[in-house]
């Protein structure tokens, strides 16, 4: 102000700088240079609000506009009846931003005693260089909401998801489990991942300064969360199964063992048990031979149980009847240089003792009078050396080799099980054919209720009827499998007691299988044991396999609402005898 | 023409403040809503959890364990079964 009137004493319009006689340019160029510094100015919003708007745009909404991510969860897997197999469950991950989590030693402490961890430990971590840190994974909600509640600066936490299966070791093989980020590693959480897995959504909002979200902006994309599998397995057969086979393994020493259970009617998979197992809550230390799922990806050679097969083959092709005598006699049977003998040598059987009382020399003869070519096609078509089509990880195919490179002796071997492999899957799978009409059913893993499946017919209505009634035969006095049967019930079946091969020669342990179905009237259920390497003494099908085919059977039947079809002995004690029978 | 004026920025006072207090209405309506669905989020895990519980609870081997030891039940023998057939009903 006081300059206006200065110091010298004179009016500011009376200075002596206005009565200098400038150069003209000088105030040009000024007016110039101002003008430039606008057009710089007007260039650069230009710039900023036209040209480069996003840039702009973007910052202003970072500071108040907030995308967040709405987690989906992974689908369950139930077995037939809903009841759950394996479920995800929301847990909470506990994280650092250890550039901001300057806590008081007495935070560190709380935060400690609420995450179980040690307090230095947590300080460590706390002190680390990282620009973030977990703190602890998979923690129950009510922990995190503990730890929200003490407001810490820097200590955040996400939403994440656990699988729990808590039928555990029962249905291991067949639920399989996940890894990390929700990726199915094993059995149907592998083989259905696509339709399991969940698809996060998400939404823009507006927050405040406070967090708290204030309104959305954009479109909200809503999480989808995977879908439900309902799967074809019953938990009580499926228990029965696991019990029964946990037991003739420990009983029979054996090595391993797997038992599958299929309803031959809609070719649902009902039970499928192996052993050794394994608990899929809790895999530290999991060794290969737990992990594999033997009755769906081992195959080994079956042995007598396939020998119905060839019967059903020469029945159906005329060659024999049910009771053509075939002569057993003495017991060997030399072709090549290679001979084949039965354990019990016979005399004169029919084509149905020859099955009952499981005669290799018998089925081999039978063999004879067939062309490789037609039994190649048979055991094709019944789905031998051909995966059994479930989508299941690792599903194996067996070996069945060409025909043409049969020779006679080995046309005669794989008429009774040896020379080819199979899965327990898939034997259980080709006896449909005789416990349906002589038509093969595809087999699923899931609830069949879309109604009738397409069926292969392999053999005709008759020949599957009279093979019934040979593997009725099989379990009767005189069979090989006794202690197969089931009380109240007819049941049909075959064993088989192969011999193993190691290193390409058959050595002295073996595979004790059964393979049969119930009720014989109008089958309902197929049941297939395998139990690998019994070693108490025993190693007979009818002996090992039997008995645990008996209780799987019986019980499953009983869970099923099957009706008795067989008589029941009458008990003399009893006081009502004979209303069960009316 | 300045009555004009005057009425129209009362009319526009009043919008003005209907703008702010609808703003207002709607966003604690929006903080309800926020507030159910994290409670339907809470509700949902709570399911979860009670669904695997009970699961956890009726596992056949449990069941049987109880039943055998507890209640002294067994399987009855196959002689002392009657099957109600819907003949014998009638």
């Amino acid at each position: 102000m006081m300059n206006f009137s200065g110091k010298r004493g004179h009016k500011f319009a009376e200075s002596p700088v206005l009565k200098l006689r400038l150069p003209a340019w000088r105030s040009r160029l000024m007016a110039l240079l101002i003008l430039a510094g606008f057009g710089v100015l007007i260039g650069r919003s230009f710039y900023l609000q036209v040209l480069n708007e996003d840039f702009l745009q973007e910052k202003g909404e970072s500071r108040y506009r907030r995308d967040l991510q709405i987690t989906a969860s992974r689908g369950r897997i139930a077995d037939r009846h809903g009841d759950v197999l394996a479920v995800s469950t929301p847990m909470k991950s506990i994280w650092a931003v250890p550039a901001d989590a300057r806590l008081t030693p007495e935070q560190t402490r709380q935060l400690a005693d609420l995450l179980d961890m040690d307090a230095k430990e947590l300080s460590k971590r706390l002190a680390s260089d990282k620009s973030f840190v977990f703190l602890r994974r998979q923690l129950p909600p009510e922990v995190g909401d503990k730890v929200a509640s003490l407001k810490l600066p820097g200590i955040g936490q996400d939403r994440e998801y656990r699988r729990y299966y808590p039928t555990g070791e029962m249905t291991a093989h067949l639920v399989g489990f996940t890894g990390v980020d929700d990726k199915g590693l094993e059995g149907v959480e592998l083989a259905f991942q696509s339709q399991l897995l969940g698809h996060p959504g998400n939404r823009s909002v507006i927050k405040d300064r406070r967090g708290q979200i204030v309104e959305d902006v954009g479109s909200i994309k809503p999480p989808q969360d995977g879908k439900e599998i309902r799967l074809a397995l019953d938990s009580k057969i499926q228990y029965l199964a696991y019990s029964q086979l946990k037991q003739a393994v420990t009983d029979f020493k054996a090595k391993a063992g797997s038992v599958v259970a299929v309803d031959a009617k809609t070719g649902e998979i009902l039970a499928l048990a192996n052993w050794p197992t394994y608990n899929p809550n809790n895999r530290e230390r999991l060794t290969g031979a737990q992990l594999r799922n033997r009755a769906i990806t081992d195959t080994y050679e079956p042995g007598s149980v396939m020998k119905p097969f060839t019967a059903a083959l020469a029945l159906e092709s005329g060659k024999v009847r049910f009771d053509t005598p075939i002569d057993c006699a003495p017991g060997r049977l030399t072709i090549g240089s290679a001979t084949i003998s039965d354990s019990h040598p016979h005399k004169v059987l029919s084509v149905a003792e020859v099955i009952q009382k499981s005669s290799n020399v018998g089925t081999a003869k039978i063999a004879a009078m067939l062309s490789p070519e037609q039994m190649w096609t048979m055991f094709d078509a019944v789905g031998i050396g051909r995966a059994p089509g479930l989508g299941f990880p690792g599903e194996v195919s067996g070996r069945l080799r060409p025909w043409k490179s049969w020779r006679p002796i080995e046309q005669a071997t794989m008429s009774y099980g040896h020379g080819l492999s199979v899965s327990l899957m898939q034997l259980a799978h080709a006896y449909t054919v005789f416990a349906r009409e002589g038509d093969l059913i595809p087999l699923t893993l899931t609830r069949a209720d879309a109604g009738p499946v397409k069926t292969v017919p392999v053999f005709s209505q008759q020949t599957a009827r009279e093979v019934r009634a040979m593997l009725e035969m099989a379990v009767q006095p005189g069979g090989t499998a006794p202690k197969a049967r089931v009380p109240g019930y007819r049941v049909g079946g075959k064993t088989g007691t192969a011999y193993k091969i190691e290193g390409g020669q058959y050595v002295r342990k073996y595979v004790a299988s059964f393979v049969g179905f119930a009720p014989i009237s109008n089958p309902r259920l197929i049941v297939a044991v395998m139990i690998d390497e019994p070693s108490a003494g025993v190693h007979y099908g009818g002996d090992v396999a039997g008995p645990v085919f008996s209780r799987v059977m019986g019980g499953a039947l009983r869970t099923l609402g099957v009706l008795p079809d067989a008589p029941l002995p009458v008990v003399a004690q009893n006081s009502q005898p004979t209303r069960g029978q009316l | 023409m300045v009555r004009t004026n005057l009425v129209l920025l009362l009319a526009i006072l009043m919008c003005a403040l209907g703008v702010v207090t609808s703003q207002h209405k709607a966003r604690s309506l929006f903080q309800a809503i926020e507030a159910e669905q994290e409670r339907e989020r809470h509700l949902e895990v709570e399911f979860g959890q009670l669904q695997l519980e009970l699961s956890t609870w009726a596992t056949s081997p449990r069941i049987e364990k109880i039943a055998r030891e507890k209640l002294k039940m067994r399987t009855p023998d196959p002689a002392k079964i009657i099957t109600a057939t819907r003949e014998v009903s009638r």
